[in-house]
């Protein structure tokens, strides 16, 4: 992993200058990986993969110590009656819960990440920013999803943007840093695009599409642009930044179609949940429900995938 | 303190799992006779000759081999049909035919996709995807006009040409089957069909359904043979029209053949397209469209994007984009829903694109190839890439109809638009760029049939196709493809 020394070692580029995207282009392509059709082994493994992929996420101004307990119980139990199944990667909660999920989730190797920054609108001065990304640490926080200011990104400061970045990966010191663009605020892709490079260069060790509470969310169109935008930084500077489409991926079918497109647009490099998560709260169950379609060859009621 | 139990997973190998489409539900027979006057006929001669499936040489069908003898009886069938029925069927009548037809095709639409890519050697995404449904399009766009054909030229009185003879290649059998067919029945023409040699199974396809459509026999004839079957055509003196789709060489032959003759001619011939990425142009989305300009069905197109011009300050960019691309292309089986290259068409077509490769390699360009495996059996060539050529090189003035793409550079805009005009051909070209202003000032100065901004192997019924120079004339689909069919007073 880069240190933020190195980060700031770089050039830095005019972001005005960021390559264009072209919509209908970026849309042909991406049908293209959903016809690609995951069977037998490939399946098997794809979905695997998946769970273990995946940030189980909660999110709510009515989070309390009990529902994070239960949520980071089933992190580390997904489906007890399915032997050998991997955990998820991480749970994902905000800084007043990171101690409680930190507790609960133990030395299972489930990580907890905590979403910081005045998540999700991040509208808030850097100062509280920051204490509230120090807060996350403090409390034992693996990894940081901060938001970016949208505002100011649309209104062009985009050094502003930049300089909030850097600061926060500052204050997040050895802990990873995601940087959640909004994306279905940023709206067109060539903006997603520039949003990409600016969390880049500022010192992201990964790049988050959306903080679930915007629709549209993680459209594989937008994953696709920051999945090039990742593999341009690679080839520019050789450092690896990871990625995390969040919101809206539910069931199992788009999470492989999502890693069809990481495979084919960065290789199998990527494929691992240290540089590709999923922000998900409902694809787990889905995805164990094909697992255990797979196994049995039959679908299982919903009732029988316990719901945290 | 326990240790902590790892939960980071490792970057492991994930390749994807075969997915084949199944072939059990094709109704294919063991040989097929010639479709002449609305019934199956024996060939004259009774030879017959063995149509293979390139993906694994294996012999599909036997096909009857139709010699002068048998064009004649299929030309005497359609001026038959032409003068006691087809010519006085009302024009919304015949509109009604050929939306059966197109609907038949559309209910059989995963048959006639397996059987194309088993004969031809694509890949069933693309003939699933595209061929066969752009066939019924075809069909259906052209049963529109059939009965509107005084407003596709208004003031002037749209009479039919009679009996057409219609040539179509091995790239697209069943598509080219339908750009040929369909317009000529709208406009109220009977035809004699002739399908390549290497794939004639779903132009035979074709013939069943329109043997169950109920289209009046002899209305079209559906003929098989080699090259000298195609010539019985040009040269039978009933015939009216020619409309052929192949090579610039055989086009030449055929209108020298008709040169002292009143038969009508359009001509799609072969081309050696450019495709021209400016600087500005959205790269990513560019070395897409240069992949499937290319690529598309292994370069068996006639307007491929095989001359790839990319402005010099985005070279390196491109190319090192292009090679990482096509490393991830799986060349293999046709029926694997997975593919995206399948086998080249005939051995023979595999031994020219062969010959090119080396010649590319004896005039001293740098080839890059993946390293991507092939299947043991059948006939394959991996994408191929050459650098360090130049507009004299051989490769880069001839067509290879094949995986295999020249890469050159430019500096300025005039200068790409000098070299794009620099050959004999002249069907296609593609511009990328993300300024509107350059593409009208491209499309305006390259000289070629179609022209694409921003994307590349786009077809649609409704859009006229079509060439200049040495590509061919006439103009097949879209309201233009009308006018190749009819007499106008």
């Amino acid at each position: 992993m880069s240190t933020q020394k190195d980060r700031l070692s770089l050039i830095i580029p005019n972001f005005k200058e960021s390559p264009c995207v072209d919509k209908v282009g970026v849309e042909e392509r991406v049908a293209r990986f959903q016809t690609r059709s995951i069977k037998a082994e490939a399946k098997a493994q794809g979905l695997r993969m998946a769970l273990n992929m995946i940030d189980l996420t909660t999110l709510e101004g009515k989070d309390t110590p009990r529902k994070v307990k239960q949520m980071c119980y089933k992190a580390q139990h997904l489906h007890s009656v399915c032997p050998g199944l991997p955990n998820v990667a991480a749970v994902c909660v905000y800084p007043s819960m990171v101690g409680v999920a930190k507790k609960a989730v133990g030395d299972s190797g489930v990580k907890v990440a905590s979403v910081s920054t005045a998540f999700p609108s991040g509208q808030a001065p850097l100062s509280v920013k920051i204490m509230d990304t120090k807060f996350a640490v403090a409390e034992g926080a693996d990894e940081i999803d901060m938001v970016i200011s949208r505002g100011k990104f649309l209104s062009g400061e985009y050094n502003f943007v930049f300089d909030e970045i850097a600061a926060i990966k500052d204050a997040c010191g050895k802990t990873r840093l995601k940087v959640i663009l909004e994306t279905g605020e940023l709206v067109t892709l060539d903006n997603v695009r520039r949003a990409s490079d600016i969390a880049m260069y500022g010192g992201a060790d990964f790049i988050k599409t959306s903080t679930g509470k915007i629709q549209p969310a993680a459209t594989m169109q937008v994953t696709y642009t920051m999945l090039q935008a990742i593999r341009d930084f690679k080839l520019k500077t050789g450092i690896q930044i990871g990625m995390k489409p969040a919101g809206g991926i539910s069931n199992s079918k788009l999470a492989l179609h999502n890693l069809v497109m990481v495979k084919e647009t960065l290789g199998e490099d990527w494929l691992t949940n240290e540089w590709f998560r999923f922000g998900a709260s409902s694809l787990a169950n889905d995805v164990l429900m094909q697992i255990m379609k797979a196994e049995t060859g039959v679908y299982q009621s919903t009732n029988y995938f316990s719901k945290d | 303190m326990a240790k902590k139990k790892e939960n980071q997973s490792k970057a492991v190998k994930w390749d994807y799992s075969p997915a084949p489409e199944s072939s059990s539900h094709i109704n294919m027979k063991d040989q097929y006779e010639l479709f002449i006057g609305g019934k199956w006929v024996k060939p004259s001669s009774g030879k017959y000759f063995d149509t293979i499936n390139p993906a694994n040489k294996r012999k599909l069908a036997k096909i009857a081999y139709a010699n002068e003898k048998d064009i004649d009886k299929a030309v005497k069938a359609a001026r038959k049909a032409y003068k006691t029925v087809w010519s006085k069927t009302a024009p919304a009548e015949r509109a009604k035919y050929i939306y059966r037809i197109a609907r038949l095709m559309q209910e059989r639409a995963r048959e006639f996709a397996v059987i194309e890519s088993l004969d031809s050697g694509k890949v069933i995404r693309e003939s699933r995807d595209v061929d066969v449904p752009l066939a019924c399009n075809h069909f259906f766009y052209y049963a529109g006009w059939a009965d509107k054909l005084e407003y596709a030229f208004p003031n002037r009185k749209v009479e039919s040409l009679g009996v057409a003879g219609q040539i179509t290649p091995w790239n697209f059998p069943l598509l080219m089957a339908a750009w040929k067919i369909a317009p000529a029945l709208a406009t109220g023409n009977c035809v004699v069909l002739k399908p390549a040699e290497t794939t004639p199974l779903t132009a035979l396809k074709l013939a069943e359904i329109i043997e169950e459509s109920g289209l009046p026999p002899g209305v079209v004839n559906i003929v098989t043979g080699y090259g000298d079957t195609g010539a019985a055509i040009v040269n039978h003196d009933d015939v009216d029209k020619i409309a052929f789709t192949g090579s610039t060489g055989v086009g030449k032959i055929i209108q020298k053949a008709i040169a002292s003759t009143d038969k009508k001619a359009t001509l799609e011939l072969g081309g050696k397209s450019a495709n021209i990425i400016l600087e500005d142009a959205p790269i990513d989305q560019a070395v897409e469209g240069i992949v499937n300009g290319i690529f598309f069905n292994q370069g068996h197109v006639c307007c491929a994007g095989s001359r790839l011009f990319v402005q010099e300050s985005v070279a390196e960019e491109v190319i090192e984009k292009l090679k990482h691309r096509i490393s991830s292309l799986i060349v293999g089986d046709p029926m694997d829903k997975n593919t995206d290259i399948g086998a080249i068409n005939s051995k023979e077509q595999l031994d020219i694109i062969n010959r090119y490769i080396k010649i590319g390699l004896d005039e001293g360009a740098t080839m890059y190839q993946p390293d991507c495996s092939l299947p043991k059996s059948g006939y394959y060539c991996r994408p191929t890439l050459f650098m360090n050529v130049a507009q004299s090189s051989t490769i880069v003035q001839e067509e290879i109809f094949g995986p295999v793409l020249t890469i050159q550079t430019f500096r300025t805009v005039d200068e790409a638009i000098e070299k794009a005009n620099n050959t004999p051909y002249g069907l296609a070209a593609g511009i990328w760029t993300d300024k509107g202003s350059r593409i009208f000032n491209l499309a305006n100065k390259l000289n070629a049939g179609v022209i694409w901004a921003n994307t590349y192997n786009k077809f649609d019924p409704t859009s006229p196709f079509g060439g200049y120079k040495e590509s061919g004339f006439g103009r097949e689909g879209g309201l233009q493809g009308l006018s190749a069919y009819v007499k106008l007073k």
